[in-house]
């Protein structure tokens, strides 16, 4: 910096805050830097940064757990370990959705022929492996790149020509329902005979890898964590306390043991063993990291939620507005494209009708879990704790033998609720970007 | 007289069938505040959002330290730097202070961001500002005060070596107290060495800090005056049209 800085003398000694171990920082320092203080401290200043109506997925979680709760008293069967897994698989399908979506609903936009998108593309790898006999690695490359190209498209028509998302989106959400059918042929439906491409959603990882995954995401937690304190010890910034570092992991160790021993279990009905974490679990896992870590972390992430947040300061501060809107749409119809993948392992076949009810659903997971349908507010995570929810409801309901039509009602009056609350939150707070 | 910065000649433009800048001069000097008055429409924020890159001129020149330079991207201008402190401040409410200040030329280490190094330039170049009123660096500025968000601004113009720092009605939305403050903030950027361009409604202001005056009327510069050699009356007569100075227009 060229700037000198002023020596300043406090006339006034601010409050002798606590902060032991913010010895790195001038004691005089005035500006803090939300870094300081004890566990304690970090807990106020996160229960007033609720109070502000910065909630992320707490309204989510709070909803997952008394939906657990209300169900495992109303069915005997919803707390099993057959159930817990069931209920991971029919959810894949709907998070990987909702995450795709995150990606252009941080911008404030809408991809509405998401569903549509991933329902085309399956129905294109499906019969080009069926019926034209392409080895299925490559009718599958093919299938990702017509999800590359409808994102291009989309974008195209959004960010270069200037029609709003909603608009474009509607249009190939009729658009891709013809073209799946002429795709597929009014009334077909292909079975997906694939094994590797079934596997993903009915096949589940050997006991010993599922704990091995769980070592590998708190090693690269921890990993993180500490890398991120280095950079701010050299820095000479101030760190939070140590103790939330221990927190977080023991909360990922105790949760994420919790689950793998539930799924370790024998779950199988008579003959034969059905145990171990589904395969699609560790893949939705990674989709998520790699994700969050390029939303939080790398630039194009930032630029998501500044330009959803105020679209002309970005483009001021030299901000490529236009190619972020524009890539936007690439990673969520990309993303689709693994949700319809997700979909037909589970179903094990398509049909022409493949995506078109889901994308909703999508929408409304992202919504529930606290992502902003505003823009320049919300995470991964968050949307996929909202699948859950959905997911949830879905599976409850279901076990209780309650017609469909309750579901549906459910779901939507949970959408409204959660949609209310992303209002009020919007009025009080600007955002909750931050991780903790 | 010194050199200037930079120096504006025969800056023309339109929006359509209205034209806003009609062959506009101007320069600004290192070191020195360049007050730019003007009536509301007189195209003051026009001809600063071509300096910045935002919306670029349909035709004039524009030389920095003497050479002619182009200024068709917000990049370009950065990178001569020159930075724009605008009206309506245009900062990120879902963001915190940090994210807004390094928005558009993040630090990176391995292609991601080093939040601590950045978090640290920050208070360092809020603290060279004696800003006090600041909690954490780490607040959303959506929770920020307007003449909290004014330093901001500020801060972020002034973080990375600037040599022009334009302000577009910095204190139109201010109390006495914070006005203060900001004048003190621009008139120390120029004893850095900054050539400041001041963009103000306010002749108590432009007084205060300004060593040149320009007047812009109607989209033609109509005076260039220095601060210590004239008065009141007479930029007010040059900015309601009402007195015309010799050889000021081209
Ligand atoms: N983007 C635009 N499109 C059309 N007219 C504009 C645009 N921006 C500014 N103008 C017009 O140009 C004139 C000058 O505006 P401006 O530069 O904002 O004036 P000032 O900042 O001096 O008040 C005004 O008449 C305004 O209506
Ligand atoms: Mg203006």
């Amino acid at each position: 910096m060229s700037t000198p800085r002023t020596p300043q003398t406090p006339q006034a000694p601010q409050t002798t805050g606590p902060a032991p171990d913010t010895s790195v920082n001038d004691v005089n320092d005035l500006i803090g830097s939300g870094q300081e203080g004890s566990v304690a401290d970090q807990a106020r200043a996160y229960l007033q940064r609720i109070q502000h109506g910065d909630m992320g997925a707490l309204p989510a979680v709070a909803g997952l757990v008394v939906l657990t709760i209300l169900f495992s008293f109303l069915s005997p069967f919803f707390l099993t370990e057959r159930n817990f897994a069931n209920l991971l698989t029919q959810a894949a399908t709907l998070v990987m959705l909702g995450m795709a979506l995150v990606f252009v609903l941080l911008l404030g936009e809408i991809d509405l022929s998401a569903g549509v998108t991933s329902g085309m593309t399956m129905a294109l790898f499906i019969v080009l492996v069926n019926v034209h006999a392409i080895a299925w690695p490559i009718a599958l490359a093919i299938a990702f790149a017509a999800g590359i190209l409808t994102g291009t498209l989309i974008g195209f028509f959004v960010a270069r020509v200037g029609i709003p998302s909603f608009v474009v989106t509607l249009g190939l959400f009729l658009g891709y329902q013809g073209l799946t059918l002429m795709i597929i042929g009014s009334g077909g439906l292909y079975r997906v005979q694939i094994p590797e491409i079934r596997d993903i959603q009915n096949s589940n990882m050997p006991v010993w890898a599922g704990w091995v995954m769980l070592a590998i995401i708190i090693a690269i937690s921890a990993g993180i964590s500490f890398w991120d304190r280095a950079r701010r010890t050299r820095a000479g910034v101030p760190n939070r306390t140590i103790a939330l570092v221990w927190i977080k992991l023991g909360v990922i160790a105790v949760i994420g043991g919790a689950a793998i021993a539930v799924l370790s279990r024998n779950r199988g009905q008579s003959v034969g063993v059905v145990e171990g974490v589904p395969i699609v679990v560790p893949i939705v896992l990674v989709i998520l990291w790699i994700g969050t870590f390029v939303l939080d972390r790398t630039r194009f992430g930032r630029y998501l939620y500044a330009i959803g947040g105020n679209a002309e300061a970005a483009r001021r501060s030299g901000v490529k507005v236009m190619a972020i809107r524009w890539s936007a749409f690439i990673v969520c119809s990309t993303l689709a494209v693994v949700s319809g993948l997700f979909s037909i392992s589970k179903v094990g076949s398509i049909d022409a009708a493949a995506g078109r009810e889901i994308v909703l659903s999508g929408v409304a997971a992202a919504v529930v879990g606290g992502v902003s349908l505003f823009g320049g507010r919300g995470r991964l995570m968050h949307a996929a704790i909202g699948a859950l929810v959905i997911a949830v409801i879905t599976n409850g309901l279901g076990l209780l033998n309650l017609p469909a039509g309750v579901n549906l009602m459910v779901t939507g009056g949970v959408l409204i609720l959660a949609a209310t609350v992303d209002a009020i939150s919007r009025v009080r707070a600007g955002g909750s970007l931050m991780r903790t | 007289m010194d050199v200037p910065l930079i120096e504006l000649s025969g800056v023309v433009k339109s929006f359509g069938p209205v034209s806003v800048l009609k062959g506009v001069e101007l320069k600004a000097f290192p070191g020195k505040v360049t007050a730019l008055v003007g009536d509301n429409g007189a195209g003051k924020s026009t001809l600063i959002k071509g300096l910045a890159g935002v919306q670029p001129y349909d035709g004039g020149e524009v030389r920095f330290d003497g050479a002619p330079v182009s200024l068709h991207h917000p990049r370009d201008a950065s990178r001569l730097g020159i930075e724009v402190v605008y009206q309506d401040l245009a900062l990120c409410d879902n963001l915190d202070i940090v994210q807004n200040m390094f928005l558009g030329r993040e630090e990176t280490e391995f292609g991601t961001f080093d939040e601590g190094l950045m978090e640290k330039e920050a208070s360092d170049t809020l603290r060279s500002l004696s800003v006090r009123t600041v909690k954490s660096v780490r607040q959303k500025v959506s929770s920020l005060s307007g003449g909290q968000r004014q330093t901001v601004a500020i801060a972020r113009a002034v973080l990375k070596k600037a040599r022009l720092v334009i302000l577009d009605e910095p204190t139109a939305a201010l109390g006495v107290a914070q006005t203060e403050q900001v004048l003190n903030l621009v008139r120390r950027l120029a004893d850095q060495g900054v050539a400041v361009i001041l963009i103000s409604h306010n002749l108590a202001d432009v007084f205060e800090v300004a060593d040149h005056i320009d007047v812009l009327y109607l989209g033609q510069m109509v005076a260039h005056l220095d601060a210590d050699q004239t008065s009141r009356d007479d930029v007010v007569g040059y900015i309601t049209g009402t007195k015309v100075q010799q050889g000021a227009s081209a």
